[in-house]
Protein backbone atom coordinates (compact mmCIF):
# COMPACT_ATOMS: atom_id res chain seq x y z
CA UNK A 1 0.00 0.00 0.00
CA UNK A 2 1.42 3.66 -0.88
CA UNK A 3 2.15 6.09 1.43
CA UNK A 4 1.86 9.43 -0.67
CA UNK A 5 -0.69 9.95 -3.03
CA UNK A 6 -0.40 11.49 -6.63
CA UNK A 7 -2.59 14.64 -7.22
CA UNK A 8 -0.92 15.98 -10.37
CA UNK A 9 1.57 14.88 -13.09
CA UNK A 10 -0.06 12.00 -13.24
CA UNK A 11 0.64 11.82 -17.32
CA UNK A 12 4.03 13.17 -17.02
CA UNK A 13 6.73 10.81 -19.02
CA UNK A 14 7.44 7.50 -17.14
CA UNK A 15 10.32 6.87 -15.66
CA UNK A 16 11.13 3.28 -15.12
CA UNK A 17 13.00 1.98 -11.83
CA UNK A 18 13.22 -1.20 -9.06
CA UNK A 19 12.04 -1.54 -5.45
CA UNK A 20 13.66 -4.63 -4.26
CA UNK A 21 13.70 -5.76 -7.71
CA UNK A 22 10.16 -5.28 -8.25
CA UNK A 23 10.10 -3.08 -11.88
CA UNK A 24 8.14 0.22 -10.81
CA UNK A 25 6.93 3.20 -12.87
CA UNK A 26 8.11 7.18 -11.40
CA UNK A 27 7.11 10.33 -13.24
CA UNK A 28 9.44 12.65 -14.45
CA UNK A 29 9.82 15.11 -11.46
CA UNK A 30 9.59 13.01 -8.94
CA UNK A 31 12.11 12.46 -6.02
CA UNK A 32 13.34 9.44 -4.97
CA UNK A 33 11.35 9.54 -1.92
CA UNK A 34 8.24 10.39 -4.39
CA UNK A 35 8.66 7.41 -6.36
CA UNK A 36 8.97 4.85 -3.71
CA UNK A 37 6.24 5.78 -1.69
CA UNK A 38 3.92 6.04 -4.59
CA UNK A 39 4.79 2.59 -4.70
CA UNK A 40 5.28 1.23 -1.12
CA UNK A 41 5.15 2.27 2.60
CA UNK A 42 9.21 2.88 3.26
CA UNK A 43 12.22 3.63 1.95
CA UNK A 44 14.44 1.54 4.46
CA UNK A 45 14.94 0.02 7.72
CA UNK A 46 16.28 1.38 11.11
CA UNK A 47 20.13 -0.38 11.03
CA UNK A 48 19.44 -0.24 14.55
CA UNK A 49 15.81 -1.47 15.31
CA UNK A 50 14.72 -2.92 12.19
CA UNK A 51 11.92 -0.70 12.07
CA UNK A 52 10.84 0.49 8.88
CA UNK A 53 11.35 4.25 7.84
CA UNK A 54 9.96 6.24 5.34
CA UNK A 55 11.66 9.85 5.17
CA UNK A 56 9.61 12.69 8.24
CA UNK A 57 11.50 16.48 6.67
CA UNK A 58 11.00 15.98 2.95
CA UNK A 59 13.71 18.80 3.02
CA UNK A 60 16.78 17.20 3.43
CA UNK A 61 17.36 17.90 7.30
CA UNK A 62 16.44 14.60 9.07
CA UNK A 63 18.41 11.91 7.11
CA UNK A 64 16.08 9.97 7.59
CA UNK A 65 15.43 8.79 4.02
CA UNK A 66 18.64 7.38 2.74
CA UNK A 67 18.15 4.49 0.42
CA UNK A 68 20.55 1.94 -1.08
CA UNK A 69 21.07 1.16 -4.66
CA UNK A 70 21.88 -2.53 -5.59
CA UNK A 71 25.47 -0.75 -6.40
CA UNK A 72 25.63 -0.06 -3.01
CA UNK A 73 25.83 3.33 -3.38
CA UNK A 74 23.15 5.57 -1.09
CA UNK A 75 21.83 8.44 -1.80
CA UNK A 76 18.93 11.00 0.50
CA UNK A 77 15.79 9.96 -1.20
CA UNK A 78 13.87 13.13 -0.72
CA UNK A 79 16.49 15.22 -2.73
CA UNK A 80 17.40 13.34 -5.11
CA UNK A 81 15.60 13.54 -8.51
CA UNK A 82 14.87 9.97 -9.66
CA UNK A 83 16.75 8.50 -12.19
CA UNK A 84 16.20 6.02 -15.44
CA UNK A 85 16.69 2.28 -14.04
CA UNK A 86 17.17 2.99 -10.32
CA UNK A 87 17.58 0.09 -8.80
CA UNK A 88 15.93 0.69 -5.23
CA UNK A 89 16.68 -1.69 -2.20
CA UNK A 90 14.87 -0.92 1.13
CA UNK A 91 15.39 -4.49 2.65
CA UNK A 92 18.95 -3.93 3.88
CA UNK A 93 20.44 -2.39 7.19
CA UNK A 94 18.71 -4.16 9.35
CA UNK A 95 21.62 -6.49 10.83
CA UNK A 96 24.73 -4.12 12.06
CA UNK A 97 24.51 -1.64 14.68
CA UNK B 1 46.67 45.11 -7.44
CA UNK B 2 44.76 41.90 -6.64
CA UNK B 3 40.87 42.28 -7.08
CA UNK B 4 38.93 41.48 -4.17
CA UNK B 5 37.56 38.26 -4.05
CA UNK B 6 33.66 38.52 -4.34
CA UNK B 7 31.10 38.14 -1.62
CA UNK B 8 29.33 34.87 -0.76
CA UNK B 9 25.57 34.21 0.15
CA UNK B 10 24.55 30.86 1.34
CA UNK B 11 20.43 30.04 0.67
CA UNK B 12 18.42 31.33 -2.38
CA UNK B 13 15.45 31.79 -0.53
CA UNK B 14 13.78 35.38 0.04
CA UNK B 15 16.83 36.50 2.28
CA UNK B 16 19.70 35.36 -0.20
CA UNK B 17 17.25 36.47 -3.29
CA UNK B 18 17.44 39.92 -1.78
CA UNK B 19 20.65 40.17 -0.97
CA UNK B 20 21.93 39.07 -4.54
CA UNK B 21 20.24 41.46 -5.80
CA UNK B 22 21.32 44.94 -3.49
CA UNK B 23 24.80 43.45 -4.25
CA UNK B 24 24.34 43.30 -8.10
CA UNK B 25 22.40 46.92 -8.09
CA UNK B 26 25.97 47.92 -6.43
CA UNK B 27 28.24 46.33 -9.26
CA UNK B 28 29.40 43.19 -7.40
CA UNK B 29 28.96 39.38 -8.78
CA UNK B 30 27.94 37.63 -5.63
CA UNK B 31 28.39 33.68 -5.43
CA UNK B 32 25.02 32.46 -4.27
CA UNK B 33 25.19 28.74 -3.25
CA UNK B 34 21.99 26.83 -2.20
CA UNK B 35 21.13 23.08 -1.99
CA UNK B 36 18.11 23.42 -3.47
CA UNK B 37 17.66 22.82 -7.54
CA UNK B 38 15.88 25.79 -7.69
CA UNK B 39 15.40 28.98 -5.98
CA UNK B 40 13.00 30.24 -4.18
CA UNK B 41 13.98 28.58 -0.51
CA UNK B 42 11.56 26.94 1.80
CA UNK B 43 8.03 28.99 1.40
CA UNK B 44 8.03 29.53 -2.45
CA UNK B 45 9.92 26.37 -3.54
CA UNK B 46 9.47 25.19 -6.72
CA UNK B 47 8.55 21.86 -8.37
CA UNK B 48 11.86 19.98 -10.04
CA UNK B 49 9.53 19.68 -13.21
CA UNK B 50 6.23 21.33 -14.59
CA UNK B 51 3.71 20.38 -13.13
CA UNK B 52 0.75 21.78 -14.61
CA UNK B 53 -0.05 23.90 -11.79
CA UNK B 54 0.33 28.08 -11.97
CA UNK B 55 2.07 30.14 -9.32
CA UNK B 56 -2.19 30.88 -7.75
CA UNK B 57 -2.34 26.82 -7.12
CA UNK B 58 0.87 26.37 -5.86
CA UNK B 59 1.30 29.03 -3.77
CA UNK B 60 -2.29 30.45 -2.99
CA UNK B 61 -2.17 33.98 -1.22
CA UNK B 62 1.77 34.19 -1.69
CA UNK B 63 1.70 33.57 -5.46
CA UNK B 64 2.63 37.20 -6.37
CA UNK B 65 5.43 37.35 -4.11
CA UNK B 66 6.64 33.93 -4.89
CA UNK B 67 6.58 34.81 -8.80
CA UNK B 68 8.40 38.29 -8.49
CA UNK B 69 11.31 37.12 -6.18
CA UNK B 70 11.60 33.70 -8.67
CA UNK B 71 11.59 35.89 -11.41
CA UNK B 72 13.42 38.51 -9.85
CA UNK B 73 16.10 36.17 -9.13
CA UNK B 74 16.32 34.85 -12.96
CA UNK B 75 16.82 38.19 -14.41
CA UNK B 76 20.39 38.56 -12.42
CA UNK B 77 21.55 35.93 -15.25
CA UNK B 78 25.29 35.81 -15.10
CA UNK B 79 25.56 38.66 -13.06
CA UNK B 80 25.45 36.39 -9.92
CA UNK B 81 27.31 33.25 -9.89
CA UNK B 82 24.97 31.06 -8.90
CA UNK B 83 25.56 27.65 -8.18
CA UNK B 84 22.47 25.33 -7.26
CA UNK B 85 22.72 21.68 -5.81
CA UNK B 86 25.75 22.75 -4.01
CA UNK B 87 25.95 22.32 -0.21
CA UNK B 88 28.39 24.87 1.95
CA UNK B 89 29.93 21.84 4.60
CA UNK B 90 32.63 23.59 5.83
CA UNK B 91 33.77 27.22 6.97
CA UNK B 92 37.14 28.90 7.83
CA UNK B 93 38.97 31.78 7.52
CA UNK B 94 37.84 33.38 3.82
CA UNK B 95 37.08 30.46 2.55
CA UNK B 96 33.84 27.84 2.40
CA UNK B 97 33.86 24.10 1.32
CA UNK B 98 31.24 23.42 -0.74
CA UNK B 99 30.15 20.34 -2.68
CA UNK B 100 28.29 19.42 -6.01
CA UNK B 101 27.65 16.25 -7.59
CA UNK B 102 30.06 14.67 -4.88
CA UNK B 103 32.64 17.38 -5.53
CA UNK B 104 34.09 19.76 -3.00
CA UNK B 105 35.13 22.89 -3.84
CA UNK B 106 37.25 25.68 -1.70
CA UNK B 107 35.24 28.89 -2.05
CA UNK B 108 37.85 32.17 -1.59
CA UNK B 109 35.44 35.22 -0.77
CA UNK B 110 35.41 38.24 1.02
CA UNK B 111 31.98 38.79 2.78
CA UNK B 112 30.02 36.24 3.77
CA UNK B 113 25.82 36.48 3.86
CA UNK B 114 24.24 33.58 6.01
CA UNK B 115 20.38 33.40 4.92
CA UNK B 116 19.93 29.50 5.34
CA UNK B 117 16.09 29.51 6.68
CA UNK B 118 14.86 27.21 9.00
CA UNK B 119 13.24 23.54 9.18
CA UNK B 120 11.01 22.00 11.56
CA UNK B 121 10.60 22.65 15.16
CA UNK B 122 9.73 18.99 16.58
CA UNK B 123 9.61 17.11 19.75
CA UNK B 124 9.90 13.37 20.18
CA UNK B 125 6.15 11.74 20.32
CA UNK B 126 5.65 7.95 20.72
CA UNK B 127 5.15 6.66 17.16
CA UNK B 128 6.50 9.33 15.27
CA UNK B 129 8.84 7.50 13.35
CA UNK B 130 6.01 5.48 11.86
CA UNK B 131 6.33 5.63 7.97
CA UNK B 132 3.54 8.39 7.36
CA UNK B 133 4.13 11.11 9.84
CA UNK B 134 6.11 13.79 8.49
CA UNK B 135 6.71 17.36 9.74
CA UNK B 136 4.50 20.43 8.24
CA UNK B 137 6.64 21.47 6.47
CA UNK B 138 7.33 17.83 4.53
CA UNK B 139 3.93 17.85 4.18
CA UNK B 140 3.99 20.80 2.52
CA UNK B 141 6.46 20.02 0.37
CA UNK B 142 5.06 16.57 -0.94
CA UNK B 143 2.49 18.60 -1.86
CA UNK B 144 3.87 21.84 -2.89
CA UNK B 145 6.77 20.85 -4.94
CA UNK B 146 5.96 17.14 -5.63
CA UNK B 147 1.95 17.41 -6.12
CA UNK B 148 1.11 14.45 -3.80
CA UNK B 149 -0.72 14.09 -0.45
CA UNK B 150 0.98 11.98 2.34
CA UNK B 151 -2.22 10.02 2.90
CA UNK B 152 -6.29 10.19 2.56
CA UNK B 153 -7.54 11.30 5.41
CA UNK B 154 -4.45 13.11 7.27
CA UNK B 155 -4.60 14.73 10.57
CA UNK B 156 -1.76 17.83 11.46
CA UNK B 157 -0.86 18.18 14.92
CA UNK B 158 1.74 20.31 16.96
CA UNK B 159 1.80 24.40 16.76
CA UNK B 160 2.56 26.95 14.50
CA UNK B 161 0.66 29.13 11.72
CA UNK B 162 2.18 26.27 9.48
CA UNK B 163 0.04 24.08 11.41
CA UNK B 164 -3.68 25.79 9.95
CA UNK B 165 -1.57 26.52 6.86
CA UNK B 166 -0.85 23.22 5.77
CA UNK B 167 -4.43 21.63 7.21
CA UNK B 168 -6.03 24.16 4.71
CA UNK B 169 -3.70 23.80 1.83
CA UNK B 170 -4.51 20.18 1.99
CA UNK B 171 -8.62 20.63 2.26
CA UNK B 172 -8.04 23.05 -0.66
CA UNK B 173 -6.06 20.34 -2.95
CA UNK B 174 -9.34 17.97 -1.99
CA UNK B 175 -7.33 15.71 0.56
CA UNK B 176 -9.95 15.06 3.69
CA UNK B 177 -8.42 16.28 6.90
CA UNK B 178 -9.67 14.32 9.37
CA UNK B 179 -8.70 16.78 11.90
CA UNK B 180 -6.24 19.93 12.92
CA UNK B 181 -4.73 19.02 16.98
CA UNK B 182 -3.49 22.61 18.68
CA UNK B 183 -1.24 22.31 21.47
CA UNK B 184 -2.13 25.74 22.32
CA UNK B 185 -5.10 26.63 24.33
CA UNK B 186 -8.24 29.39 23.99
CA UNK B 187 -6.12 31.33 25.79
CA UNK B 188 -3.50 31.76 23.98
CA UNK B 189 -5.18 32.59 20.58
CA UNK B 190 -6.06 35.79 22.42
CA UNK B 191 -2.63 36.94 21.50
CA UNK B 192 -4.07 37.06 18.14
CA UNK B 193 -5.92 40.46 19.25
CA UNK B 194 -2.65 42.01 19.54
CA UNK B 195 -1.80 40.38 16.19
CA UNK B 196 -4.31 42.10 14.74
CA UNK B 197 -3.39 45.76 13.85
CA UNK B 198 -0.17 44.72 12.95
CA UNK B 199 -0.77 42.32 10.14
CA UNK B 200 -5.00 41.91 10.02
CA UNK B 201 -4.66 40.65 6.56
CA UNK B 202 -2.38 37.73 7.49
CA UNK B 203 -4.40 36.98 11.08
CA UNK B 204 -7.67 37.54 9.44
CA UNK B 205 -6.53 35.42 6.83
CA UNK B 206 -5.72 32.24 9.85
CA UNK B 207 -8.80 32.88 11.33
CA UNK B 208 -10.51 32.06 7.85
CA UNK B 209 -8.60 29.32 7.06
CA UNK B 210 -9.38 27.39 10.52
CA UNK B 211 -13.21 28.40 9.64
CA UNK B 212 -13.08 26.82 6.50
CA UNK B 213 -11.12 23.87 7.77
CA UNK B 214 -13.97 23.80 10.45
CA UNK B 215 -16.90 24.23 7.90
CA UNK B 216 -15.42 21.40 5.72
CA UNK B 217 -16.21 18.68 8.75
CA UNK B 218 -12.21 19.00 9.74
CA UNK B 219 -12.26 18.93 13.55
CA UNK B 220 -10.52 21.80 15.33
CA UNK B 221 -9.23 20.77 18.44
CA UNK B 222 -7.52 23.11 20.85
CA UNK B 223 -5.01 22.74 23.77
CA UNK B 224 -4.57 19.06 23.18
CA UNK B 225 -2.03 16.94 24.63
CA UNK B 226 -0.59 13.25 25.13
CA UNK B 227 -0.25 13.21 21.41
CA UNK B 228 0.76 9.68 20.43
CA UNK B 229 0.84 7.49 16.87
CA UNK B 230 0.05 4.53 16.62
CA UNK B 231 0.02 1.79 13.76
CA UNK B 232 1.77 -1.50 12.69
CA UNK B 233 4.59 -0.50 10.29
CA UNK B 234 2.80 2.40 9.22
CA UNK B 235 0.22 5.09 11.00
CA UNK B 236 -2.94 3.86 11.73
CA UNK B 237 -4.07 6.28 13.95
CA UNK B 238 -3.46 9.55 16.57
CA UNK B 239 -4.46 9.65 19.97
CA UNK B 240 -4.49 12.84 22.09
CA UNK B 241 -5.96 14.11 25.61
CA UNK B 242 -7.98 16.88 26.18
CA UNK B 243 -9.36 18.14 29.34
CA UNK B 244 -8.41 14.87 31.21
CA UNK B 245 -10.29 12.40 28.40
CA UNK B 246 -8.44 10.07 25.99
CA UNK B 247 -9.31 10.37 22.18
CA UNK B 248 -8.33 8.53 19.09
CA UNK B 249 -8.81 9.17 15.02
CA UNK B 250 -8.12 6.92 12.88
CA UNK B 251 -5.34 8.34 9.94
CA UNK B 252 -3.22 7.14 7.31
CA UNK B 253 -1.40 10.24 7.06
CA UNK B 254 0.18 12.73 9.89
CA UNK B 255 1.38 16.35 9.15
CA UNK B 256 3.33 17.58 12.86
CA UNK B 257 5.87 20.41 13.85
CA UNK B 258 5.71 22.60 16.90
CA UNK B 259 6.71 25.50 14.63
CA UNK B 260 10.09 26.24 13.57
CA UNK B 261 14.22 25.95 14.25
CA UNK B 262 16.97 28.45 12.68
CA UNK B 263 19.27 26.32 10.64
CA UNK B 264 22.46 27.88 12.46
CA UNK B 265 25.59 25.48 11.73
CA UNK B 266 26.74 27.83 8.94
CA UNK B 267 27.26 30.79 11.65
CA UNK B 268 28.64 28.48 14.34
CA UNK B 269 31.49 27.43 12.29
CA UNK B 270 32.01 30.83 10.85
CA UNK B 271 32.67 31.58 14.52
CA UNK B 272 29.72 33.84 15.81
CA UNK B 273 29.16 34.35 19.01
CA UNK B 274 25.51 32.91 20.23
CA UNK B 275 22.72 33.85 22.97
CA UNK B 276 19.93 32.01 24.18
CA UNK B 277 16.56 33.76 22.61
CA UNK B 278 13.74 33.07 24.97
CA UNK B 279 10.99 33.27 22.51
CA UNK B 280 12.05 31.13 20.19
CA UNK B 281 13.77 28.83 22.96
CA UNK B 282 17.29 28.63 21.02
CA UNK B 283 20.70 29.73 21.17
CA UNK B 284 20.95 31.95 18.59
CA UNK B 285 23.86 33.84 16.27
CA UNK B 286 24.04 37.28 17.92
CA UNK B 287 23.24 39.94 15.53
CA UNK B 288 23.03 44.07 15.26
CA UNK B 289 19.90 45.67 13.63
CA UNK B 290 21.76 45.54 10.30
CA UNK B 291 22.83 41.89 10.13
CA UNK B 292 26.40 42.07 11.25
CA UNK B 293 26.98 39.25 13.28
CA UNK B 294 30.04 39.32 16.09
CA UNK B 295 32.01 38.53 13.22
CA UNK B 296 33.90 40.83 11.06
CA UNK B 297 32.22 40.36 7.22
CA UNK B 298 29.98 38.00 8.27
CA UNK B 299 26.34 38.49 7.84
CA UNK B 300 22.83 37.25 9.37
CA UNK B 301 19.73 37.25 7.50
CA UNK B 302 16.45 35.80 7.21
CA UNK B 303 14.92 32.71 9.61
CA UNK B 304 18.26 31.33 9.50
CA UNK B 305 18.71 33.97 12.15
CA UNK B 306 15.79 34.17 14.06
CA UNK B 307 12.04 33.20 12.99
CA UNK B 308 10.40 36.11 11.64
CA UNK B 309 9.04 34.95 7.98
CA UNK B 310 9.06 35.51 4.58
CA UNK B 311 8.47 39.17 4.60
CA UNK B 312 11.14 39.76 7.06
CA UNK B 313 13.69 37.77 5.29
CA UNK B 314 13.54 39.61 2.31
CA UNK B 315 13.44 43.09 3.94
CA UNK B 316 16.49 41.73 6.40
CA UNK B 317 18.85 40.32 3.44
CA UNK B 318 18.79 43.58 1.84
CA UNK B 319 19.89 45.30 4.63
CA UNK B 320 22.41 42.50 5.22
CA UNK B 321 23.77 43.19 1.75
CA UNK B 322 23.39 47.21 2.56
CA UNK B 323 25.80 46.30 5.56
CA UNK B 324 28.28 44.41 3.31
CA UNK B 325 28.55 47.29 0.90
CA UNK B 326 28.85 49.92 3.83
CA UNK B 327 31.95 48.26 5.27
CA UNK B 328 33.86 47.53 1.71
CA UNK B 329 33.47 51.55 1.28
CA UNK B 330 30.66 51.49 -1.23
CA UNK B 331 27.27 53.34 -1.62
CA UNK B 332 25.23 51.75 1.03
CA UNK B 333 21.65 53.82 1.01
CA UNK B 334 21.68 54.53 4.57
CA UNK B 335 17.67 55.93 3.96
CA UNK B 336 16.78 52.38 2.71
CA UNK B 337 18.61 50.60 5.49
CA UNK B 338 16.90 52.61 8.23
CA UNK B 339 13.58 51.96 6.62
CA UNK B 340 14.37 48.02 6.30
CA UNK B 341 15.09 48.22 9.92
CA UNK B 342 12.15 50.18 10.70
CA UNK B 343 9.91 47.27 8.76
CA UNK B 344 11.92 44.45 9.83
CA UNK B 345 11.18 45.81 13.70
CA UNK B 346 7.58 46.09 12.92
CA UNK B 347 7.21 42.32 11.68
CA UNK B 348 9.33 41.54 15.09
CA UNK B 349 6.24 42.54 17.38
CA UNK B 350 3.72 40.75 15.14
CA UNK B 351 5.97 37.94 15.14
CA UNK B 352 6.26 37.96 19.37
CA UNK B 353 2.11 38.11 19.27
CA UNK B 354 2.41 34.87 16.94
CA UNK B 355 4.60 33.27 18.86
CA UNK B 356 2.50 33.66 21.82
CA UNK B 357 -0.77 32.45 20.01
CA UNK B 358 0.95 29.23 18.92
CA UNK B 359 3.00 28.77 21.76
CA UNK B 360 6.13 25.79 21.83
CA UNK B 361 4.46 22.66 24.65
CA UNK B 362 7.84 22.97 26.42
CA UNK B 363 6.64 21.06 28.89
CA UNK B 364 5.87 17.91 26.53
CA UNK B 365 9.51 17.49 27.08
CA UNK B 366 9.40 16.92 30.53
CA UNK B 367 6.60 14.61 29.84
CA UNK B 368 8.07 12.23 26.98
CA UNK B 369 7.75 8.78 28.22
CA UNK B 370 11.16 6.82 28.32
CA UNK B 371 10.60 4.41 25.97
CA UNK B 372 9.82 7.10 23.24
CA UNK B 373 12.67 7.35 20.77
CA UNK B 374 14.42 10.52 21.34
CA UNK B 375 17.16 10.51 18.36
CA UNK B 376 15.49 8.74 15.42
CA UNK B 377 19.53 8.44 13.81
CA UNK B 378 20.31 5.92 16.05
CA UNK B 379 17.08 4.94 17.75
CA UNK B 380 18.34 6.46 21.22
CA UNK B 381 15.13 6.55 23.70
CA UNK B 382 13.88 9.40 26.24
CA UNK B 383 14.77 6.61 28.90
CA UNK B 384 18.36 6.16 27.60
CA UNK B 385 19.19 9.78 27.70
CA UNK B 386 17.43 10.48 31.36
CA UNK B 387 19.24 7.39 32.99
CA UNK B 388 23.02 8.91 31.16
CA UNK B 389 21.76 12.14 32.80
CA UNK B 390 21.75 10.93 36.35
CA UNK B 391 24.41 8.66 36.49
CA UNK B 392 26.97 11.41 34.92
CA UNK B 393 24.93 14.20 36.69
CA UNK B 394 25.16 15.93 33.43
CA UNK B 395 24.05 19.46 33.12
CA UNK B 396 25.22 20.42 29.53
CA UNK B 397 23.65 18.91 25.81
CA UNK B 398 27.27 18.34 24.63
CA UNK B 399 28.27 16.39 27.43
CA UNK B 400 24.90 14.55 27.03
CA UNK B 401 25.67 14.33 23.27
CA UNK B 402 29.02 13.49 23.94
CA UNK B 403 27.85 10.37 26.45
CA UNK B 404 24.67 8.99 24.96
CA UNK B 405 25.55 10.23 21.04
CA UNK B 406 22.41 12.15 21.13
CA UNK B 407 22.99 15.04 18.73
CA UNK B 408 25.70 13.22 16.99
CA UNK B 409 23.66 11.03 14.41
CA UNK B 410 23.35 11.75 10.81
CA UNK B 411 20.72 14.97 11.49
CA UNK B 412 23.66 16.42 13.82
CA UNK B 413 20.90 17.45 16.15
CA UNK B 414 18.35 19.13 13.99
CA UNK B 415 15.32 16.91 14.88
CA UNK B 416 16.58 16.04 18.90
CA UNK B 417 18.57 18.70 19.61
CA UNK B 418 15.34 21.05 21.12
CA UNK B 419 14.05 18.24 23.11
CA UNK B 420 17.27 17.02 24.03
CA UNK B 421 17.64 20.46 25.85
CA UNK B 422 14.27 20.21 27.88
CA UNK B 423 14.45 16.99 28.72
CA UNK B 424 18.21 18.04 30.23
CA UNK B 425 16.68 21.01 31.59
CA UNK B 426 13.72 19.64 33.56
CA UNK B 427 15.59 17.02 34.78
CA UNK B 428 18.38 19.12 36.06
CA UNK B 429 15.84 21.95 37.31
CA UNK B 430 17.60 24.62 34.99
CA UNK B 431 16.67 26.53 33.14
CA UNK B 432 16.68 25.76 29.33
CA UNK B 433 19.18 28.65 28.38
CA UNK B 434 21.03 27.29 30.78
CA UNK B 435 22.36 23.52 29.33
CA UNK B 436 24.52 25.09 26.69
CA UNK B 437 23.63 24.64 23.13
CA UNK B 438 25.13 21.56 20.80
CA UNK B 439 27.92 22.60 18.94
CA UNK B 440 27.72 22.16 14.70
CA UNK B 441 30.22 20.64 13.13
CA UNK B 442 31.83 19.66 9.74
CA UNK B 443 30.32 18.80 7.48
CA UNK B 444 27.43 20.79 7.93
CA UNK B 445 25.34 17.58 6.44
CA UNK B 446 26.61 14.06 5.49
CA UNK B 447 28.69 13.98 2.19
CA UNK B 448 30.34 10.66 0.79
CA UNK B 449 33.02 9.81 2.10
CA UNK B 450 34.88 9.28 -0.90
CA UNK B 451 35.25 13.04 -1.02
CA UNK B 452 37.65 13.90 1.87
CA UNK B 453 40.27 16.52 -0.42
CA UNK B 454 39.18 19.86 -1.07
CA UNK B 455 39.76 21.29 -4.52
CA UNK B 456 41.20 24.29 -4.32
CA UNK B 457 39.08 27.17 -6.53
CA UNK B 458 42.17 29.30 -8.03
CA UNK B 459 43.39 25.60 -9.87
CA UNK B 460 40.19 24.06 -10.31
CA UNK B 461 37.38 25.67 -12.04
CA UNK B 462 34.60 23.19 -12.92
CA UNK B 463 31.72 24.54 -15.45
CA UNK B 464 28.77 25.33 -13.89
C1 LIG C 1 9.08 23.42 4.71
C2 LIG C 1 8.77 24.83 5.09
C3 LIG C 1 7.66 25.43 4.55
C4 LIG C 1 7.37 26.74 4.84
N1 LIG C 1 6.25 27.28 4.29
C5 LIG C 1 5.93 28.54 4.63
C6 LIG C 1 4.74 29.10 4.12
O1 LIG C 1 4.00 28.46 3.38
N2 LIG C 1 4.43 30.37 4.48
C7 LIG C 1 5.27 31.10 5.31
O2 LIG C 1 4.98 32.27 5.58
N3 LIG C 1 6.40 30.58 5.78
C8 LIG C 1 6.72 29.32 5.48
N4 LIG C 1 7.86 28.78 6.00
C9 LIG C 1 8.73 29.61 6.85
C10 LIG C 1 9.99 30.02 6.08
O3 LIG C 1 11.08 29.72 6.91
C11 LIG C 1 10.04 31.48 5.72
O4 LIG C 1 8.81 31.98 5.32
C12 LIG C 1 11.03 31.79 4.57
O5 LIG C 1 11.17 30.72 3.67
C13 LIG C 1 12.35 32.18 5.16
O6 LIG C 1 13.18 32.67 4.15
P1 LIG C 1 14.75 32.55 4.26
O7 LIG C 1 15.32 33.17 3.05
O8 LIG C 1 15.19 33.06 5.57
O9 LIG C 1 15.07 30.99 4.31
P2 LIG C 1 14.64 29.79 3.34
O10 LIG C 1 13.52 30.15 2.48
O11 LIG C 1 14.52 28.62 4.20
O12 LIG C 1 15.91 29.62 2.41
C14 LIG C 1 17.13 29.14 2.91
C15 LIG C 1 17.88 28.44 1.81
O13 LIG C 1 19.18 28.15 2.27
C16 LIG C 1 19.57 26.90 1.77
N5 LIG C 1 20.59 26.36 2.66
C17 LIG C 1 20.53 26.25 4.01
N6 LIG C 1 21.66 25.71 4.48
C18 LIG C 1 22.46 25.50 3.41
C19 LIG C 1 23.75 24.96 3.27
N7 LIG C 1 24.49 24.55 4.31
N8 LIG C 1 24.27 24.85 2.01
C20 LIG C 1 23.55 25.26 0.94
N9 LIG C 1 22.31 25.79 1.03
C21 LIG C 1 21.77 25.90 2.25
C22 LIG C 1 18.30 26.09 1.74
O14 LIG C 1 18.37 25.08 0.76
C23 LIG C 1 17.24 27.13 1.41
O15 LIG C 1 16.91 27.15 0.05
C24 LIG C 1 8.20 27.47 5.71
C25 LIG C 1 9.31 26.86 6.27
C26 LIG C 1 9.60 25.55 5.98
C27 LIG C 1 10.79 24.92 6.62
S1 LIG D 1 13.12 13.04 4.66
FE1 LIG D 1 14.37 14.21 6.01
S2 LIG D 1 16.26 14.22 4.95
FE2 LIG D 1 14.94 13.24 3.55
Amino acid sequence: MPLLHRLVRTDSAVIFFTIDGVPCEGRAGDTVLTAVLCHTDRLRHSEFSGEPRAGFCQMGACQDCWVQLASGERLRACTTPLAEGMHIVTTRGRSHG
Amino acid sequence: MAERAPPLIVGAGPAGIRAAMTLVAAGLRPIVIDEGYACGGQIYRQPLSPDGRDAQARYGSEAAKATRLQRDFAALGAQVDYRPNTLLWNLRDASADSLRDGVSQRILHDGLILATGATDRVLPLPGWTLPGVFTLGGAQIALKAQGCAIGKRVVFAGSGPLLYLVAWQYMKAGVEVAAVLDAAPLSAKLHLLRALPLAPDIVLRGLRMAAELALHGTQVQLGVSGLRIEGEGRVARIVYQTGGRRHAIACDGIGYGLNLRSETQAADLAGCAFRFDPRDRAHLPVRDSSGRSSVAGVYLAGDGARIAGADAAELAGERAALALLEDRGLPHAPARAASLERRLVRIGRLRDALEAAFPFPAHWGADIADDTLLCRCEDISAGDARRAIGHFSLTDVNRLKAVTRIGMGRCQGRMCGAAAAELLAAQTGRDIGAVGRLRAQAPIKPIPLAMSLSVDERQHDPAH
